[in-house]
């Protein structure tokens, strides 16, 4: 039976026949059908990377195997998502060493995006934490692999989007925490010269992001609130909080009820928008202790929040340019203020070193966007590639809906390898997306 | 902490209201006959809610291993589930005598075999709860579910009966009434949003309904409804019907 899916973005939409499993053997089955498919978690990776017209839904492969709560390990199914898994973790002491801004992403999907969260200059991504995870590939053949056990293709899972096998099994290590809560300093940048300089202040901070009002002009270009964080000891909560300092957060989420029409969103509400949101903050510093989710998650508890860009949904847009080209991120920002085309949330990140074969984080300035499909996006997204490219960065396919394949191979130049990896254990092209079609990681058959 | 037998607990209803009653603190005792599906389950809820779970080898056509299987279990659970079943294309089981026999081997004499000695035990003991999973499809025969209801139509007088059996002894019985539900069992049928429920949904109402021991409950309260109208079609018109 098929339905209509889409992933986070809501764009683009197709036909799919949706099927899952339960058991290992119920997979092996689906994976014998001839029939091309993609692995499908949460539907949270924003474009089109998990969409194909047969999904195999690993929603219900979910269960935890083991949780070393003296050492830190945890093991389980791919399709358990972070949420559920804070929610065993986070009592015991223990926390993600990597989290995205949204919980609700499975495990399996983590890795085949290679996420990376807040302080990836400092703990890197998610695969510099997984100790082995157990894949399926097309041949049906079980492989675990390690960053030392068949490594080659455990790099190229990492950030591969899913593209190498069905991810199954995943273990890793997590980050010991003395309180489930967050120590939390906020900045206010007056323009971008200033966030940069507050991001070098402030390198030692385990975690740190940006917001970044993108539309303001003149001196104030750039300006920003640096977000802060680090997780906080038992004593550095008051009393009240330390009679149970690993307490999981109250679940209070407000769903956000319907598609908004389009025209509501334009230069003027978003410039309100982003108005409000820097003047929130009053004071120029503001230190305080926060729970976990309000802190990794701001957006997770307004439920469907994708509804806010309509129903012609949105794409997002991230790309990161190295550090030395900060010129770049300026020209880019100012095309987008230029051009007005609005985005609420631009965030701004500074990434550590990372060397990998597909991943997408390496050094330098990560920008994130996002843009409501409207008429005439999809060609200025084009012309801000060309200058994403022109500075040595590249795209993030997590997030990508419309990219062009030289866009891909001009900005990850182990691309190649990649490719030689897929048609090693991909040869029929029988793992395929919509994405690696569009791209040409596939051939169209 | 009291423990929850739950017999077909590889089935998604299954796993759900193991979990449920597992994040209720009862210790849970999973049974199926592919034991080693057990696995995984057992140790996610153990890790996830804390609480003692064992996995047990149950084969629903196997009567004659259900008294050792009962005996075996230490202890012994405070509530027993059943949730096994088979449902396969009702033309085929039509044509193919072997399937038809299936149906009625798991759905009903499986179930009477294993609720048999369980009830037995409860009743010597003065106290316990056994909770049997029906279907709607047992309340009136129809073409498109002819041997599936009429095996759980069996079953659900099956449970009226051992409820009234065992009520003196302080045992409570409770029957369930699924409508669609999306399992498995029906993931390639177009199913009316609006009636379907989800296994998690199954396993909150039959908590609750548990907690306040009720007799027969149907999971979406207008299934009682819609089952009652199709009850009460008179014969001579409902025999023309495609339902």
């Amino acid at each position: 039976m098929k339905t209509k899916i889409a992933n986070w973005g809501n764009y683009p939409v197709i036909e799919s026949k949706e099927e899952r499993f339960v058991f290992a053997d119920q997979l092996d089955t689906l994976i014998k059908d001839q029939q091309p498919f993609i692995a499908r978690g949460n539907g949270r990776c924003y474009g089109d990377a998990s969409l194909s017209a047969r999904t195999i839904s690993t929603l219900k492969f979910d269960k935890v195997l083991s949780f070393n709560a003296d050492a830190g390990f945890f093991e389980c199914q791919s399709g358990i998502t972070l949420d559920q898994i804070l929610a065993v973790i986070v009592p015991k002491g223990w926390f993600l060493p990597v989290t995205p801004g949204t919980k609700f992403i499975t495990i399996g999907g983590a890795l085949a995006s290679d996420v990376h969260g807040k302080n990836h200059h400092v703990d890197g991504s998610i695969s510099n934490h997984v100790i082995e995870f157990d894949m399926v590939l097309a041949s049906d053949e079980v492989v675990t692999c390690s960053p030392v056990n068949n490594s080659e293709l455990f790099e190229a899972t990492c950030g591969g989007m899913g593209l190498t096998g069905v991810i199954t099994r995943v273990k890793f290590r997590l980050k010991k925490i003395e309180t489930s809560l967050i120590r939390q300093k906020q900045v206010k940048a007056a323009n971008l010269q200033e966030l940069i300089e507050l991001f070098d202040t402030y390198k030692d901070y385990t975690y740190s992001v940006a917001w970044i009002d993108c539309l303001k002009k003149g001196a104030h270009f750039g300006r920003s609130i640096l977000i802060l964080g680090e997780h906080a000891t038992i004593a550095e909560v008051n009393e009240n909080q330390r009679s149970n300092p690993l307490a999981l957060p109250v679940n209070k989420q407000i769903v956000f009820p319907i598609n908004m029409p389009g025209w509501v969103l334009n230069k003027f509400t978003v410039k309100a928008f982003n108005f409000l949101y820097y003047a929130k903050n009053l004071k120029k510093e503001i230190n305080n202790i926060v729970s976990y989710e309000p802190f990794f998650y701001p957006l997770d508890k307004v439920l469907h929040w994708n509804r806010l860009y309509g129903k012609k949904g949105f794409v997002q847009y991230q790309f990161v340019l190295p550090l030395n080209a900060r010129q770049g991120l300026v020209e880019i920002m100012n095309r987008i203020s230029d051009e007005g085309l609005g985005s609420f949330l631009a965030v701004l990140k500074v990434f550590g070193k990372q060397e990998s074969m597909i991943s997408f984080p390496k050094e330098g300035y990560t920008l994130a966007l996002d843009f409501p499909i409207r008429k005439g996006l999809l060609d200025f997204l084009d012309e801000l590639d060309e200058l994403v490219l022109k500075y040595n960065g590249r795209l993030y396919m997590s997030k990508d809906a419309r990219m062009k394949p030289q866009m891909l191979t001009g900005g990850y130049p182990e691309l190649e390898k990649f490719k030689s990896i897929i048609k090693r254990y991909n040869p029929d092209g029988k793992i395929r997306s919509v994405q690696s079609d569009r791209l040409l990681l596939t051939e169209i058959k | 902490m009291e423990t929850v037998l739950i017999l077909g607990a590889t089935s998604d209803i299954g796993i759900a209201i193991a979990k449920k009653f597992a994040a209720q603190k009862y210790n849970i005792q999973l049974a199926a006959r592919k034991a080693e599906q057990l696995v995984a389950i057992k140790s996610d809820i153990e890790i996830r809610y804390n609480v003692e779970c064992t996995a047990h080898e149950f084969d629903a056509i196997h009567y004659h291993t259900h008294t050792s299987f009962f005996e075996n279990l230490n202890p012994k659970p405070d509530i027993t589930i059943s949730i096994f079943g088979a449902m396969y294309e009702e033309d085929n089981a039509f044509d193919e005598w072997d399937l038809t026999q299936m149906m009625i081997n798991v759905n009903y004499t499986g179930v009477v075999s294993i609720l048999n000695i369980a009830a037995k035990f409860y009743t010597g003991r003065k106290k316990g709860t056994i909770i049997g999973i029906s279907s709607v499809a047992g309340d009136r025969g129809r073409a498109s579910k002819l041997i599936y209801g009429s095996s759980k139509a069996a079953l659900s007088a099956y449970l009226d009966g051992l409820r009234n059996k065992c009520f003196k002894d302080n045992v409570h019985v409770m029957t369930v009434k699924p409508g669609f539900v999306y399992t498995r069992m029906t993931e390639n049928l177009p199913l009316p949003k609006a009636l379907t429920s989800t296994p998690d949904e199954v396993a909150d109402i039959i908590y609750s309904a548990f907690k306040s021991k009720k007799n027969t409950i149907y999971i979406k309260w207008f299934w009682r409804y819609i089952m009652l109208i199709i009850k009460n079609i008179p014969e001579f018109q409902f025999k023309k019907m495609k339902l």
